[in-house]
């Protein structure tokens, strides 16, 4: 392992142990399998711990109960799998008179990509990246072809159109489903800046559709731990990382793939995102690296004082966010990362700003909660 | 409650009564037994806890939905088991209807809020019916047996002094007024129903009941279309399913015969009822 001041410390999970090696399930007691699928449920790898099971032929030899559990949850992720194509027939279709070229990013990515990153999860909307000087053209098609804008107070408005990466989220109003458009990877603000038209010069085509490209494998995973290590509220973190690690062991096959990694991070502006994903892939996933792609992380690891934080921060909040989980510091780890999200995101005057706007502003949270409430009145 | 293990956590006293009382013949699994949903209903914190105190629903220690009256806290757990069940269990087709069982054959009464579906299984079941569920029917794909939680039944308003009239022995939680839904109160589950919870049944009919003020029993048939058409939209995850779900509903329907049922008096329910049973066992 690379460098880190502190030892890894215990209490990862259940989970975290089954996903690394699914035989650790054979040894289960029933109370161990109601602890995983809590877990596994909380951190949203309930579906991607179905299909490491199915894979290593171990899914007949499990209790009835905890396995209609695994089973229900890949059921519902193949379902959503499909659900994704057609989105993203849909929005292609949207996007086809005005000739504009879209990129799938994340989850939308790995479905239609076919990467193994894409079975057994789950998706909550479709994420699209063009050209800044398209978004316009993008947003009016989108617009005409049933999608709606969200976010309609002007504040909102005005701090993602200025200071985002993307546009507020857009909601078709028939299916219900979201998309959201980025022209960007990063917030315009943030510190890091990162080379977008690098990455948008060479995507790799999607198979059956003339305007619908992937990023192509280094980026897809540079762009994934950038996402991961700006987020400031990890709940899908571990889940995140799990993608990472089923990415990096499925280009990794490629040796190609690790010799560019490297210098693809530094050409992009993101090569503190790489060491911290990969770092902490190879010690919750044991993910394979090669020794000389872990000499050049060693160059360019950060201070001591970073790594330690940074260490004290994810080791707790890449667990699933589950009270079994849960230690000493696991709130103020949090809270913490929390902070560094928006800190990293905008400049100080901004996000001062910003947070005063937040806690005057009176919070309209409890729609959601109605909502909920009607679904259950249906019943 | 098979096929589920509930384990539920509250501070409300009041709760901890009533669900003894009203879930008396559950088995009591002991604490390193395998839940399949942890539950809690338990006294929003804060100045609210000693004036007008509220209650509020967690899913494994994640709070869910607002926070209701106290005396709510019994209906809010019952929803939430029922959405816990709902939103988890893909291995069966659910679809929100009442069922109700006799001699191994089900009727499975399918139906919108209002249309007195849980009226007619809580009056039925008090007449030798077993219950299944009020609310939630369990289509399992590859035996095609409907499963229930045998868990108890949720009276609305009226039905409330109706199902004590015709049912006097009938234990019944005091009514909670002013819910989203009116007011409230649960029954207890017959025990013979509890006690055979893990027994499956054999879909017979569908039947779709429709309370109409005054009116006299007329059972009419439903075509099959349409039968297919009511469970699929009453289904919660028939979407989740894909081809299977639509071969599901197609299978479910194609082993019953389908009736509307129009009634206003429980007596008549009850006839026309055990003469489907009587014409089935002796035809």
């Amino acid at each position: 392992m690379i460098c880190w001041p502190v030892a890894s410390m215990g209490n990862e999970g259940v989970l975290v142990q089954c996903l690394r090696d699914p035989r650790a399930v054979l040894s289960l007691d029933p109370s161990g399998w109601d602890l995983l699928i809590r877990q596994g449920r909380r951190a949203n790898l309930l579906g991607k711990l179905a299909v490491l099971l199915l894979d290593s032929g171990l899914m007949s030899l499990l209790p009835a109960s905890p396995k209609a559990h695994l089973l229900s949850a890949l059921k519902m992720a193949e379902r959503q799998n499909a659900a994704i194509h057609w989105e993203v027939s849909r929005i292609s279709e949207a996007l086809r008179t005005i000739g504009v070229d879209i990129i799938l990013l994340k989850g939308a990515a790995y479905v239609l990509a076919g990467l193994p990153s894409s079975r057994g999860r789950t998706f909550s909307d479709v994420d699209i990246l063009v050209r800044k000087s398209e978004i316009i053209d993008v947003e009016s098609a989108l617009m005409i072809h049933g999608w709606q804008g969200s976010h309609h107070d002007e504040y909102d408005q005005r701090y993602y159109r200025k200071w985002m990466h993307e546009i507020p989220p857009m909601l078709h109003v028939r299916r219900g489903t979201t998309i959201d458009v980025h022209h960007g990877i990063l917030p315009e603000t943030a510190r890091i800046q990162v080379n977008t038209q690098a990455l948008l010069d060479c995507p790799l085509p999607v198979n059956g559709f003339h305007n619908i490209f992937v990023l192509k494998p280094a980026d897809m995973v540079l762009h994934s731990a950038a996402h991961l290590f700006h987020e400031g509220e990890l709940d899908n973190g571990l889940r995140d990382l799990a993608d990472l690690d089923t990415m990096l062991r499925h280009f990794g096959v490629e040796q190609s793939f690790w010799f560019g990694l490297v210098p693809r991070a530094r050409e992009l502006g993101l090569l503190r995102p790489l060491y911290y994903a990969l770092v902490f892939s190879m010690r919750i996933f044991n993910t394979p690296c090669p020794q000389s792609v872990v000499a050049e992380l060693k160059a360019i690891c950060p201070s001591w004082v970073f790594r330690w934080l940074m260490n004290a921060c994810y080791t707790r909040a890449l667990r699933p966010n589950h009270a079994s989980t849960h230690t000493g510091g696991t709130w103020l780890a949090r809270k913490a990362l929390y902070i560094r999200s928006h800190w990293i995101k905008m400049p100080v005057r901004l996000l001062v700003w910003h947070l005063l706007h937040k806690a005057i502003k009176t919070p309209a949270k409890e729609n959601q909660f109605n909502t909920q409430n009607k679904k259950l009145d249906a019943q | 409650m098979f096929p589920f293990v509930v384990r539920v956590r509250s501070d409300i006293s009041e709760l901890a009564e009533d669900i003894g009382r009203i879930y008396q013949d559950f088995t009591v699994l002991d604490s390193n037994c395998f839940s399949d949903f942890h539950v809690e209903v338990s006294y929003e914190r804060g100045v609210r806890r000693w004036f007008r105190p509220l209650a509020r629903f967690y899913f494994d220690g994640r709070p869910s939905f607002i926070p209701l009256p106290v005396d709510q806290a019994f209906p809010m757990l019952e929803w939430g088991i029922n959405w816990c069940v709902a939103a988890h269990s893909h291995s069966f087709l659910i679809v929100h209807a009442a069922v109700i069982e006799r001699q191994g054959v089900a009727v499975v009464m399918p139906a919108p809020p209002g249309s007195g579906k849980s009226t007619l299984c809580a009056a039925l079941i008090g007449r030798g019916w077993r219950l299944l569920s009020d609310e939630l029917a369990l289509y399992d794909f590859e035996t095609k047996q409907l499963y229930g939680m045998a868990r108890p039944v949720s009276l609305k308003n009226q039905s409330i002094p109706i199902i004590q009239a015709h049912t006097p022995a009938a234990e019944i939680t005091s009514p909670v007024p002013d819910t989203t839904k009116g007011t409230v109160a649960l029954l207890r589950p017959p025990s013979e129903s509890v006690q055979q919870v893990k027994i499956p049944a054999r879909p017979a009919w569908i039947i779709l009941p429709h309370y109409q003020v005054d009116a006299d029993a007329l059972l009419e048939p439903l075509s099959k279309g349409k039968a297919f058409m009511l469970i699929a939209e009453q289904s919660f995850n028939y979407n989740v399913h894909g081809r299977e779900g639509f071969e599901a509903v197609g299978d479910l329907v194609d082993s019953c015969e389908c009736f509307q049922f129009t009634y206003s008096r429980l007596s008549d329910a009850e006839r026309v009822f055990d003469d489907l049973l009587a014409r089935r066992i002796n035809g």
